[in-house]
């Protein structure tokens, strides 16, 4: 099975990168998380109510729907906190958070679970300094505008209604769903990121990351 | 066509499709209500939330969009269609964009309706929620308040976007197929928001579906106590109206201040600055004289007090008389704002008003610049510090080198006072 991959693209000041991110992130995973799975005895099961919130963005001219959860908002603001400090404080500076749903498929004994991503969505990020506040004013509304894009751009790809894992059977649940939150279930996906600095020389912590994947057995 | 359909499966598509109409109409409607929404997840389902979703219920919404569709569901050659218009206090008006829930005629027989179309259906909701907060008509109905407010009009048939004018976009939120057609969700909506006169919008009411009036006798009365907090949730699937009014002066819209910069401010909100060029002297960096003791400003107490200006100095080119005018009263100030110091009291002719634009940096509104104007021009002629104005050029060269002994000597016998400060420096 393929892999679909998406890449979204935007150019933000300083200290919009967590707005942004945060909205971008949760606008995909509003799409990809359902209610909570109750599986009943003849192996049906029933699903629970995923709530929506608004929230207004402080340094963009923007609002973003994302689900009620405040456990998953935490979880998603600590991994967006990390990638905008790895990016460094006041900078220009390019990164990339990379958002993938995989599935876990159970191997035997000596080798350990497989984690086979079915989608991945590459946010590009350019961090640019500005110089002045009209200049920052009219970056809030641009931004605003680019993320409005983004929204449809990601609406776009997920009606086109392409692979989604199976619907999985209660022993096989942990190995699509995420179900360690109280209130709501999203697919399995695990947040990454890259930084490269303004030389283009990669700072790989994908490397690094693919090392300590490999090396945990 | 249906004849593939098993009754069970027909059944539950046709439920299907109504309840995803009205939760559409929900979904919309509350979106230009002009607040924040947020419902809550519930890990245990209660079987009331379709498609898994958590979306409230409006009374008069449902009831609004089932009277729209009188007993009939979207399908092919019959959509339902959800216009949201802006609506000003003058009586303007003007359509913003219209959603519509249409079908057409590509079937997909394969698909498992009790499973891959209702999930499908709950994703293009999701879907509806986040595009909903990016079409334009979202940031003017978040404004919306004393100067304009946001309407709804459901109409069931053909789609009508005359109204949206030239250059409108359209923006697609998805489409699910299903054995009997394939529905598809988008959204036109207008992009030139150039502000038309009211005759343009003369139209004769829709031959189905009503206008739904938000005002009540005076529009924008008193909008405070205007709230959506008057529905109830659904006790069931149903949306669980009982007793809904027809009245068209239930609101069920909330109203907030700040207007756009198109529209036309109330009179209330007028504020008239005047600068006058008394004397038409050059520029310079100037004082500003108003005695604002009379004046309710913020800060007034921070402007600078008036003080005497030479009569010949010739830095002194302006003098700036403030009048802050309300409707009600007829500039009670006028009297009181003369600077003082000034030889030449007295109002001018109304033809010595000039605008001047002066814009201090970081000035958020141009109403009340005064302020921050005066504080900005305050610390640009601040006093002299004392010290600087000790004469010096009166102590000439010789009499700073005799003192120069005596001064050493002091310096000499409070050495260990610094060699005490050295060391707490290092």
């Amino acid at each position: 099975m393929n892999c679909r991959s998406e890449v979204l693209e935007v150019s933000v000041e300083g200290r919009q990168v967590d707005e942004a991110m945060l909205a971008l992130v949760h606008t995909i995973l509003l799409h990809r998380s359902t209610g909570k799975f109750h599986y009943k005895k003849e192996g049906t099961y029933s699903i629970g109510t995923v709530g929506t919130q608004d929230i207004d963005c402080d340094f963009i001219d923007f609002s973003f729907v994302r689900v009620s959860s405040d456990e998953l908002d935490r979880v998603i603001r600590k991994a967006v906190g990390e990638f905008k400090d790895a990016m460094g404080n006041g900078t220009d500076g390019m990164g990339q958070i990379s958002l993938e749903f995989y599935q876990k498929k159970k191997s035997r004994w000596p080798f350990s679970d497989e984690c086979i991503p079915w989608e991945v969505w590459s946010i590009k990020v350019n961090v640019v300094n500005l110089a002045n506040e009209q200049e920052r004013q009219i970056c809030r509304e641009k931004v605003g505008e680019k993320l409005g894009e983004k929204v449809i751009n990601i609406v776009e790809v997920i009606n086109r209604h392409e692979y989604l894992p199976k619907m999985p059977t209660q022993s096989e649940v942990d190995n699509v769903f995420d179900t360690s939150l109280k209130d709501v279930q999203p697919y399995l996906y695990k947040i990454t990121f890259q930084i490269t600095d303004t030389l283009g020389t990669s700072v790989s912590t994908t490397m690094r990351r693919l090392i300590k994947d490999t090396l945990a057995l | 066509m249906d004849s593939d359909l098993s009754p069970q499966d027909k059944k539950d598509l046709d439920k299907f499709i109504k309840f995803f109409a009205l939760k559409t109409v929900q979904v919309i409607v509350q979106a230009r209500l002009g607040e924040k929404i947020c419902t809550r997840s519930s890990s245990s389902p209660t079987g009331s939330d379709w498609f898994n979703l958590a979306i409230k219920d409006i009374p008069e919404v449902t009831h609004e969009a089932k009277k729209a569709l009188a007993g009939q569901l979207p399908g092919i050659g019959r959509s339902m269609c959800v216009e949201i218009s802006l609506k000003t206090s003058e009586g303007d008006s003007m359509e913003l964009e219209t959603w519509c829930l249409e079908m057409n005629e590509k079937c997909d027989k394969d698909i498992k309706v009790s499973y891959t179309v209702y999930n499908r259906l709950s994703l293009l909701l999701k879907s509806l929620l986040a595009i909903t907060r990016v079409t334009p008509a979202y940031k003017l109905s978040r404004k919306q308040g004393h100067d304009y407010v946001i309407l709804y009009r459901i109409y069931f048939g053909e789609v009508q976007l005359t109204g949206l004018g030239e250059g409108f976009q359209t923006v697609r939120v998805g489409v699910v197929g299903t054995p009997v057609g394939t529905i598809t969700l988008s959204c036109a909506y207008r992009t030139n928001l150039a502000f038309m006169s009211t005759r343009q919008f003369e139209r004769t009411a829709p031959i189905m579906g009503i206008i739904i009036d938000h005002f009540v006798e005076r529009p924008f009365g008193n909008m405070g106590h205007m709230h959506p907090c008057n529905y109830r949730a659904p006790a069931e699937e149903e949306g669980g109206y009982t007793g809904v009014e027809d009245s068209q002066e239930v609101c069920t819209t909330s109203f907030s201040t700040s207007p756009p910069s198109q529209v036309r401010t109330p009179p209330n909100l007028v504020f008239n600055f005047y600068i006058r060029l008394l004397k038409k002297r050059k520029y310079g960096p100037f004082p500003l004289q108003v005695t604002t003791a009379s004046l309710d400003l913020p800060f007034a107490a921070f402007a600078p007090r008036a003080y005497d200006i030479e009569e010949n100095d010739p830095m002194v080119s302006q003098q700036i008389i403030c009048h802050f005018k309300s409707p009600a009263t007829s500039s009670p100030l006028q009297g009181s704002l003369h600077s003082q110091g000034s030889g030449e009291s007295g109002v001018p002719a109304q033809d010595d008003f000039v605008m001047v634009d002066f814009k201090p940096a970081f000035s958020k509104d141009d109403l009340l610049p005064m302020d921050l104007g005066t504080f900005y021009r305050e610390f640009q002629n601040p006093p002299q510090l004392a010290s600087l104005t000790i004469d010096v050029s009166s102590q000439s060269m010789a009499e700073d080198l005799d003192s120069l002994p005596e001064k050493l000597a002091v310096y000499e016998k409070n050495i260990d006072e610094f060699d005490a400060f050295v060391d707490t420096l290092q």
